[in-house]
């Protein structure tokens, strides 16, 4: 068997139907569209089922716990009348400590149903502890692969937690090195272990997240008579952001705005040697987000089903720096400590909260665990480590990779909005260029407009005229 | 003469996944220079090794890997770090902003 690089992705699409259990196929309409719902249907839980087989493994049904102590601060700062209530969701609550246990529950439940003796998951985060966790639970075997070390086999403090964590509920743990050969050693292990691939980008693993949505909208319907006006969801590969935005319109919530929020690390190379150890967030960052909204597709499966562009109302960045300073806010005026990453979406919700009416309801979708390694302190001393400066400050000085500004005061924390409009021309430009579709079709046109949640007009105009370029060229 | 491991312990071995050539070529540079590394810990099959060593293990889920013995018990070494001035005003400041 031809275990070369080359040699082992050229048998890709085999392994992979065999590792999810999905024909791609069957859903395909054309090299640009496909029957997106038809897909994400092959899970064929109701949200009801989903949240009773949550349940079965502790997972979900966490609080949603006002901030009342950070609203009164932000309305001090505020313009008059302004300031919304900021509410989180303490997804720190679940099992293995985030959110990532609602999707890892349905994948591994799934994989048990359909026969699999053991999950593979490619993760250095939060969701391979969390498919360790839930097969564990299940009676499954786990391996999980994680990109840890650089080439001096310098590790980030907040992976080699998770190594920890994954470790702890028995997997069988892979540390690799900095490159994309990750999905090259995914392919190996599920083509030696037949074991089912628990994506991130599959049907069962973004329905994990409707119950997500799902929840915090009764919850702030049940506790206030009405649906949160705004909804602050941290956005790197789009599953979070699909997941939350289909759960709010199941639970009624459909006039919600939808804001996703990623920690700015433009400017870093995601499979830089050098770059890796350059950054102090391993995920929910610009790294992530901005990809994986320009080219979905990217992912380790054929089509992915996080489709952040299709629902996405707002993006906005935050700096390294302003996420450790609101870590220090929610532990010292809330009396909950918890991760740095998952105070991303928190992060934004300060800035936010001040553009809305003092009797809006804001809902931060996410809160992640501490640990040796993740605190801001374990980060910052890392940065310190690998030559990164930090310093108080004004946070618009930050320098992803070299400078990190922790604000002096919480005015200085604002949000970098990025132009919807111009990441929807960018996605609609990749779209051609990567089928190399020349004369899209009807279908493909309307494809592209729910897909990035624009109009049939704003495509054909984007078409008409990357046609036109194409002419001039010749 | 005593070995760094024996049977049964818990160990961790190294493996050299890809060398420089055998990657791809659409790598930044630095990371093409450098071979594909991983790591991966179990429980020692031979009767005895040293660092050094190829080695057999069975891994936390039962699976048998060879690789170069790296460690023997290896600990996790990651921590909270060291208290940062530039966050430890944070808390109190706030608070004294609440209170006026």
């Amino acid at each position: 068997m031809d275990l070369s690089y080359s040699g082992v992705l050229s048998r890709k699409k085999d392994i992979l139907k065999r590792a999810t259990g999905i024909d791609y196929g069957e859903f395909e309409i054309s090299p640009i569209a496909f029957n997106y719902e038809g897909l994400m249907r092959t899970c064929e839980y109701s949200l009801e089922d989903a949240m009773g087989i949550l349940q079965e493994t502790g997972v979900g049904q966490t609080p949603l716990v006002e901030l009342k102590n950070l609203t009164e601060l932000v309305r001090s700062i505020s313009p008059p009348g302004k300031g919304g209530r900021i509410f989180i969701k303490d997804e720190a609550a679940n099992p293995s400590g985030s959110f990532k246990d609602r999707r890892a529950a349905l994948s591994v439940f799934n994989a048990k149903k359909l026969g699999y003796r053991g999950v593979v998951a490619a993760s250095s985060g939060n969701y391979g502890a969390a498919v360790a966790s839930q097969a564990a639970k299940r009676g499954l075997k786990a391996i999980i692969l994680q990109e840890v070390y650089d080439s001096r086999k310098v590790g980030q403090p907040e992976i080699l937690e998770k190594t920890r964590a994954c470790e702890g509920y028995g997997a069988e743990v892979w540390q690799l090195t900095v490159g994309p050969e990750l999905f090259y050693i995914m392919l190996r292990v599920l083509e030696e272990t037949e074991f089912f691939s628990a994506s991130l980008y599959v049907p069962s693993s973004v329905k994990g997240i409707e119950t997500l949505g799902y929840e915090l909208a009764q919850q702030v319907f049940q506790r206030e008579g009405r649906f949160p006006d705004l909804v602050v969801i941290t956005h790197a590969g789009g599953g979070n952001v699909t997941g939350t935005a289909r759960g709010l319109k199941i639970a009624g919530s459909d006039q919600t705005t939808v804001v996703g929020a990623s920690v700015d690390l433009r400017g870093l190379h995601m499979a830089s040697d050098i770059d890796f150890n350059r950054k102090s967030f391993t995920t929910g960052h610009s790294g992530f987000g901005i990809p994986f909204l320009t080219w979905p597709d990217r992912t380790d499966v054929p089509r992915n089903c996080a489709r952040g562009l299709r629902y996405l109302d707002r993006y906005a960045l935050v700096t390294q720096g302003d996420v450790f300073y609101t870590t220090e806010l929610l532990a010292k005026l809330e009396g909950m400590e918890r991760g740095p990453a998952g105070n991303t979406s928190l992060t934004a919700a300060i800035p936010l909260a001040m553009e809305l009416e003092r009797d809006r309801i804001l809902v931060v979708q996410e809160t992640e665990y501490t640990a040796a390694g993740k605190l801001p302190s374990s980060q910052l001393t890392f940065a310190k480590e690998n030559g990164i400066e930090v310093r108080k400050g004004n946070p618009r000085d930050n320098i992803p990779g070299k400078v990190i500004v922790i604000p002096e005061r919480i005015e200085q924390i604002q949000i970098e909005e990025m132009d919807l409009g111009k990441i929807r021309q960018s996605y609609i430009r990749n779209v051609l260029e990567m089928t190399k579709v020349k004369s899209p079709i009807e279908d493909d046109i309307l494809f592209i407009a729910e897909d990035s949640k624009s109009s049939v007009g704003f495509v054909r105009n984007l078409v008409d005229s990357a046609h036109g370029e194409r002419a001039d060229s010749v | 003469m005593m070995s760094d491991a024996k049977k049964g312990d818990l160990v961790q071995v190294h493996k050299i996944v890809l060398k420089p050539d055998q990657r791809p070529d659409t790598l930044p540079e630095s990371t093409k220079a450098v071979p594909y590394e991983g790591w991966v810990k179990g429980f020692l099959l031979d009767e005895s090794a040293n660092f050094g060593d190829e080695v057999n293990i069975e891994t936390l889920i039962g699976r048998e890997i060879s690789g170069v013995l790296a460690q023997v018990n290896p600990i996790y070494d990651h921590n909270f770090g060291i208290p940062q001035k530039e966050l430890v005003y944070i808390g109190n400041e706030s608070r004294r902003r609440l209170k006026r």
